[in-house]
């Protein structure tokens, strides 16, 4: 490196760079957080839709599946799992209620968890909501 | 070794090298049940496996983190270790909440451990990489608030260097942008926004620092370049990261929910995000290339120069390839970024720890380097293992391309699980290349054991 670019220039644009762009990012996310009222449709998060999110978790379905794209790759996508089973809640609970306990022979096998028909219900309604989020046109097509 | 604290690493890296083992059996179990969907079904479900897998790494790189901390720091501050106690206090801490942590999550289905940890009373858990229950997740701030510390008092006590501002600037950010697992709010948008915050300023900004300074540490030892070259690299390095990373945490905004003006922002800054590992690389060469003094330790020398060749492959070259918002609409979330997250992974920082494990670890038994047979067999280790990551990458690489295809483009596409059955010969062939891995990682620990005649001292 050049003998005319000297250590202090170098430590003074680290730490110059860094305070700045993370203002920047700071700044970035105010507006952002503006902005996503209208497009996450926080008003139809309902009791139902935060329960099923804490399903969601604390069975890890996020450990096999992804949602919105980001997760696990051993599964289908879930973001739009709403409109790939015909905006129809009841056939999502019936698919989630329906796997086997013990798994199905030599397929990639989703566990049976038990659910009770309110917490399917809950899981439902909390992927109907996920499937109206503005993705930016995201995925490409049904298939996720 | 030049101060007797410094030995308060190697327990720290025995732990990280035992876990490491432990990553790549869960890793090859998960390979197995790509192509046998049912192998150990029910007892580990793929997610399970999943979470022990990428839960183990994490805990083994910080393991590996703390003690290239715990090492690197009383030498470069030419002074004793604050409190080796409370190092040794923390190690015996964070190893049974690890190790606890991982047998609850093998032990009862994940939901049992979720109501049995009180998650309910402080949601964090249930969120890739951050599975951990919310207990762990407080303990991991706390054995990192002892920690940072008992570094930042040994710093103050002794010589100030660039190496140990620009890794204490690194560890302090680990721990800050951590606390962002505690925030998970209904609205998954806002969840998945934060979440990023911990994942993305980790491992494309703060890890980046820790990165730096290890390698630069090990390359003034092996190299005995002069410290205020190297210190100038090490400053314009850390300053591209974070001048490109932050911003580039954009490239994760595109698709979850946020304004599309992050479609241009992401896309321009973390398209420069390979900026800064080239620049790491170039460096690491150009060091070595100029060195002063022919240190017996050579293996080392080659951890640090894999490390930045590996990482720019990994992180520079495969993370480019989806980071920009018209690929990535294709590509997000498909093999192809689980391809990028092994490479990149491993170039960084599973490489920089084994790095530093190799410089010291000799050190700490007495010796300024190893035989020159150990060497050979851990130079074994390294090619073995690195072949295998670039192969399990390509395989990856392979798979997702005609996932993409297949699944997300022309007039016919195909569901996800039809289209996974049609890929499986890429999943057989990343087991195999998984397998080889194994083999690497043996052989690096037989190193350990190998006799010989001791290398003349540096
Ligand atoms: C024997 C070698 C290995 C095998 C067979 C293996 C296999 C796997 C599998 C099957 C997954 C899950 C992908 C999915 O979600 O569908 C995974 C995830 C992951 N593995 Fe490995 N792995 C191996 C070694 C490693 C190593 C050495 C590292 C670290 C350097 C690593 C880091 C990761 C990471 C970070 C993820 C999460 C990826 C993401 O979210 O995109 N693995 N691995
Ligand atoms: C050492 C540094 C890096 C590591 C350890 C790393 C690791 C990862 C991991 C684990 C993921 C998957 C996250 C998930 O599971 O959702 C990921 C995603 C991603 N990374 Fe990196 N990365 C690094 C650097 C980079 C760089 C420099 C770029 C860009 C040039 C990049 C671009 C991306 C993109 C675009 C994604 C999202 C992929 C998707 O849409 O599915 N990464 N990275
Ligand atoms: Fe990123």
């Amino acid at each position: 490196m050049s003998e005319n670019f000297t250590k202090s220039m170098a430590r003074n644009m680290f730490y110059g760079g860094a305070v700045f762009f993370f203002l920047l990012f700071v700044g970035l996310t105010f507006d952002t957080m503006r902005e996503l009222p209208k497009r996450d449709h926080r008003e139809n998060i309902t009791p139902e839709v935060a329960q099923g999110k804490l399903l969601w978790e604390e069975n890890d379905c996020i450990g096999c599946h992804t949602l919105l794209g980001e997760g696990a790759y051993f599964a289908p996508e879930l973001g739009n799992v709403y409109t790939r089973f015909g905006k129809n809640k009841q056939a999502i609970m019936a698919f989630i209620k329906s796997r086997p306990v013990d798994g199905i022979e030599g397929r990639r096998s989703m566990p049976q968890f038990n659910f009770s028909d309110e917490q399917l219900n809950d899981i439902a309604e909390f992927l109907k909501w996920t499937s109206e989020i503005n993705s930016a046109g995201w995925p490409p097509n049904i298939q996720g | 070794m030049q101060y007797q604290s410094q030995a308060v690493a190697k327990p720290y890296f025995i732990a990280a090298l035992a876990m490491f083992a432990g990553q790549i059996i869960f890793g090859l179990i998960m390979g197995l049940q790509y192509v046998i969907g049912d192998f150990l079904f029910p007892e580990i479900p793929f997610n399970v496996a999943r979470m022990v897998h990428t839960n183990l790494l994490i805990v083994w790189l910080l393991f590996g983190f703390m003690g290239a901390a715990y090492y690197l720091v009383p030498e470069e501050s030419e002074t004793e270790l604050f409190s080796p106690k409370l190092a040794m206090a923390l190690f015996w801490i964070f190893l049974v909440a690890g190790v606890l942590t991982i047998v609850g999550y093998l032990a009862v289905p994940y939901a049992t451990l979720a109501k049995i940890t009180g998650n309910d009373i402080l949601p964090t858990m249930g969120r890739e990489f951050l599975e951990q229950p919310t207990i762990t997740k407080i303990g991991i701030v706390i054995v990192a608030l002892g920690f940072l510390f008992n570094i930042l008092m040994t710093v103050l006590k002794g010589r100030k260097t660039v190496i140990t501002s620009v890794l204490l600037i690194g560890l302090g950010g680990l721990a800050v942008f951590f606390l962002f697992s505690f925030y998970n709010p209904d609205n998954l948008v806002l969840d998945k926004y934060f979440w990023w915050w911990t994942v993305h300023l980790w491992v494309e900004g703060v890890w980046e620092l820790i990165l730096g300074s290890i390698l630069a540490f090990v390359l003034i030892k092996v190299t005995g370049v002069d410290r205020e070259v190297i210190e100038k690299w090490l400053y314009v390095i850390i300053a591209m990261t974070l001048i490109t990373g932050i911003i580039g945490t954009g490239h994760h905004y595109f698709w979850i929910g946020t304004p599309e003006y992050w479609q241009v922002l992401g896309s321009i800054f973390s398209a420069l995000e390979p900026i800064p590992f080239f620049m790491m690389a170039v460096f690491a060469f150009n060091m070595v290339n100029r060195r002063r003094r022919e240190h017996p330790n050579k293996v080392a020398t080659l951890w640090a120069l894999g490390t930045a060749v590996m990482s720019f492959l990994g992180a520079g070259v495969w993370g480019f390839m989806h980071t920009l918002a018209p690929v990535n609409y294709y590509t997000h979330g498909t093999q192809l970024t689980a391809a990028h997250a092994h490479m990149a992974f491993y170039g960084a920082y599973v490489m920089i720890v084994l790095c530093m494990i190799s410089y010291a670890m000799p050190m700490m038994r007495g010796r300024a380097a190893n035989s020159a047979k150990a060497q050979v067999v851990e130079m074994w280790g390294f090619w073995l293992m690195t072949i295998s990551i670039v192969l399990i990458t390509l395989f990856l690489t392979g798979a997702g391309i005609l996932q993409v295809y297949m699944q997300r483009m022309g007039d016919a596409p195909m569901s996800f699980m039809v289209v996974q059955d049609k890929i499986t010969l890429f999943y057989w062939l990343r087991e195999a290349a998984g397998v080889v891995f194994l083999i690497g990682l043996i052989t690096y620990f037989a190193s350990f054991f190998v006799g010989g005649d001791e290398a003349a001292s540096a």
